[in-house]
């Protein structure tokens, strides 16, 4: 089975795998060291002396384009990204993490359809939610506000915490908690000194997906909120949109937004499989 | 499973374990208290929906509030004569179908590539995760500098390797082939991480049988392989089919449904008409067309999903 012919194919197949998935990337991170008249260059080369202009441009929030400077804070977006991921975080963990444990431990009526409800706000189409809402957040004047935002944000990352989380429960050891509890501890401090602990891997994995998710999310801000509240997904949409910024400064923006996540990843790769599948699949 | 209703019946009578204090909460009761938080959460965002259903049964364009009212299925009716609503089914159809098979297929060949451990495998399987962790927007837009006309360089490769004139997604006749093909780049490394978990979970018994009868390869993959890994084929699948359906990242930041009404997809679509035109009541039919869509789609995923992950969590 394993001839040469064969073993140089599959090397090749995989170099050409890694080539296709990562070069975007790579191409990237190096316009972002460019300056304008490298990225213009023909033909395009990987070779040329770097420069942080671009970098500093962005953190500066002095912006050079084809028509003079151009203010926008772009860093205010970065800040919108990490305030809006790390609260939605926080507070799907609050709310999921009893509500897993609920489901995993209790046979409740209506338990299972309460968490399948739950779990189908993941694929329900979101602007169908977001139209609607967008008019009654105007009326109590949760508009443009992060209380709101981080609330809505609750659609993506609570289903990830809940059903993440519940596997995790569900492969902790009753007789544990049962021998606790019998020891005369109450449900309580049985709860937090046992069962959270056990499932601590699966709360952190939920936590770490749910804030890339939250992190990526682009549809929520761009309808119920202005670019005081907009994370750097759509930050950056209106930024490549906008005339004349230099190429290498859009290529720092788009590095920066994705630099947190693809670090974050590198953590969470061990529970990916599992988080992504919903729990379905184990890695 | 149910410790506090089945079993520990000395348990509850000894006050919740608590030594000799009664429960504060009934374990009756406890449940929903501890789900309720999180439903009451969600309940909020329900009304919403409700609401949306209303809006499409509505004549409802903010530009001519006064002439709001009730007309029960006319924006269906209107948007089932339309042929704009026809070319939003057939867009949206055609780059589901086209990610999803094209994932599909690709999500495989690397799965089985990388099913052999090895350094390099184990290497390119943590590097496939970036991707995907990029934001669909964010890869749109990468993407779009890579193909400017000015200075993208796959403008510049494509153009050297002697095809002029192409012009990824400022074209019509290219925009669809560029938006699938960012599609491919962020969610392949989806199916293919999955699969690649399915592969690596499976008994090792019926290859090595094969392998020692001398059973051919086509067999082996058709015959063995294939039908063992279909329930993740089946849930990779309707995951993707659920996502594309829907797309609104990658199109929207890409060419915001153009050019012309070229990639005007459901919710790009549904966004234009609620945004641009203010016609919130055809916005609103446009999107529960897409609901009952995925509606339909999400039960069948549902299904599969649950034994899976009953076979996962070992109790089925």
């Amino acid at each position: 089975m394993q001839s040469p012919a064969f073993r140089v194919v599959r090397a090749l197949l995989l170099l050409l795998i890694g080539i296709f998935f990562l070069f975007p990337i790579v191409w990237v991170l190096l316009m972002s060291f460019m300056t304008n008249v490298d990225i213009l260059r023909s033909p395009p080369s990987p070779f040329f002396v770097p420069t942080l202009r671009n970098y500093v441009a962005l953190i500066s929030g002095h912006l050079s384009t084809s028509s003079g400077e151009v203010q926008i804070d772009y860093m205010h977006n970065l800040l919108n990204s990490v305030i809006l991921s790390t609260c939605s975080v926080i507070v799907s963990l609050i709310l999921g993490v009893p509500a897993a444990y609920a489901f995993a431990r209790f046979k409740f009526r209506g338990g299972e359809d309460m968490a399948f409800t739950l779990l189908s706000f993941r694929f329900a189409p979101p602007l169908l939610v977001l139209l609607p809402l967008l008019g009654y957040f105007q009326a109590i004047g949760l508009y443009d506000t992060y209380f709101g935002l981080i609330w809505v944000y609750q659609l993506i990352t609570l289903p990830l915490v809940l059903w993440i989380t519940r596997g995790y429960f569900e492969d902790v050891s009753e007789d544990l908690e049962l021998a606790y509890r019998l020891d005369g501890h109450s449900w309580l401090s049985t709860f937090f000194r046992i069962s959270i602990p056990l499932a601590r891997p699966g709360i952190a994995a939920a936590g770490l997906l749910s804030f890339i998710f939250a992190w990526n999310n682009f549809i929520f801000a761009l309808i119920l909120g202005s670019s005081s509240v907009q994370p750097v997904t759509v930050g950056a949409l209106a930024f490549i949109t906008a005339s004349g910024i230099e190429y290498g400064q859009i290529a720092a923006a788009l590095v920066l937004s994705v630099i947190p996540t693809l670090i974050l990843a590198i953590f969470t790769q061990r529970y990916l499989v599992e988080g992504l599948s919903l729990g379905a699949i184990k890695g | 499973m149910d410790a506090t209703l089945s079993r520990p019946a000395p348990v509850s009578k000894k006050g919740g374990g608590a030594g000799k204090r009664r429960p504060l909460v009934s374990a009756r009761v406890l449940p929903y208290l501890l789900s309720l938080p999180a439903l009451l959460t969600c309940i909020g965002i329900l009304i919403p929906f409700i609401t949306a259903v209303i809006y499409s049964l509505e004549r409802y364009n903010l530009a001519f509030p006064q002439a709001r009212r009730f007309v029960w299925f006319g924006n269906f009716i209107h948007l089932f004569s339309s042929a704009g609503f026809w070319h939003t089914v057939y867009v949206s159809l055609a780059y589901t179908v086209l990610t999803v098979g094209v994932e599909l297929l690709l999500g495989l060949g690397i799965a089985l590539l990388l099913w052999r451990r090895s350094l390099l495998t184990n290497l390119l399987s943590v590097l496939l995760i970036l991707p995907l962790m990029v934001a669909p927007a964010i890869a749109a837009l990468m993407w779009k500098l890579m193909t400017n006309a000015n200075f993208g360089v796959l403008s510049y490769l494509v153009n050297a390797v002697g095809i002029h004139d192409f012009r990824w997604g400022a074209s019509p006749s290219t925009a669809l082939f560029t938006v699938v093909l960012v599609d491919v780049w962020v969610y392949t490394p989806f199916i293919a991480i999955l699969l690649l978990a399915g592969l690596r979970g499976l008994p090792r018994q019926p290859f090595e049988a094969a392998e020692l009868d001398g059973v051919p390869a086509s067999f082996v993959f058709f015959r063995i392989l294939l039908p063992m890994l279909l329930p993740y084929l089946l849930t990779a699948s309707l995951f993707r089919m659920l996502d594309s359906i829907q797309q609104f990242d990658i199109i929207y930041a890409m060419t915001q449904g153009g050019p012309g009404d070229t990639l005007l997809v459901f919710q790009v679509q549904s966004y234009l008409q609620a945004f641009t035109f203010t016609d919130i009541g055809r916005a609103s039919a446009i999107l529960m067309v897409l609901w009952v869509i995925t509606y339909a789609l999400t039960t069948v995923f549902m299904k599969n999903w649950t034994r899976l992950r009953e076979r996962a969590h070992g109790h089925a």
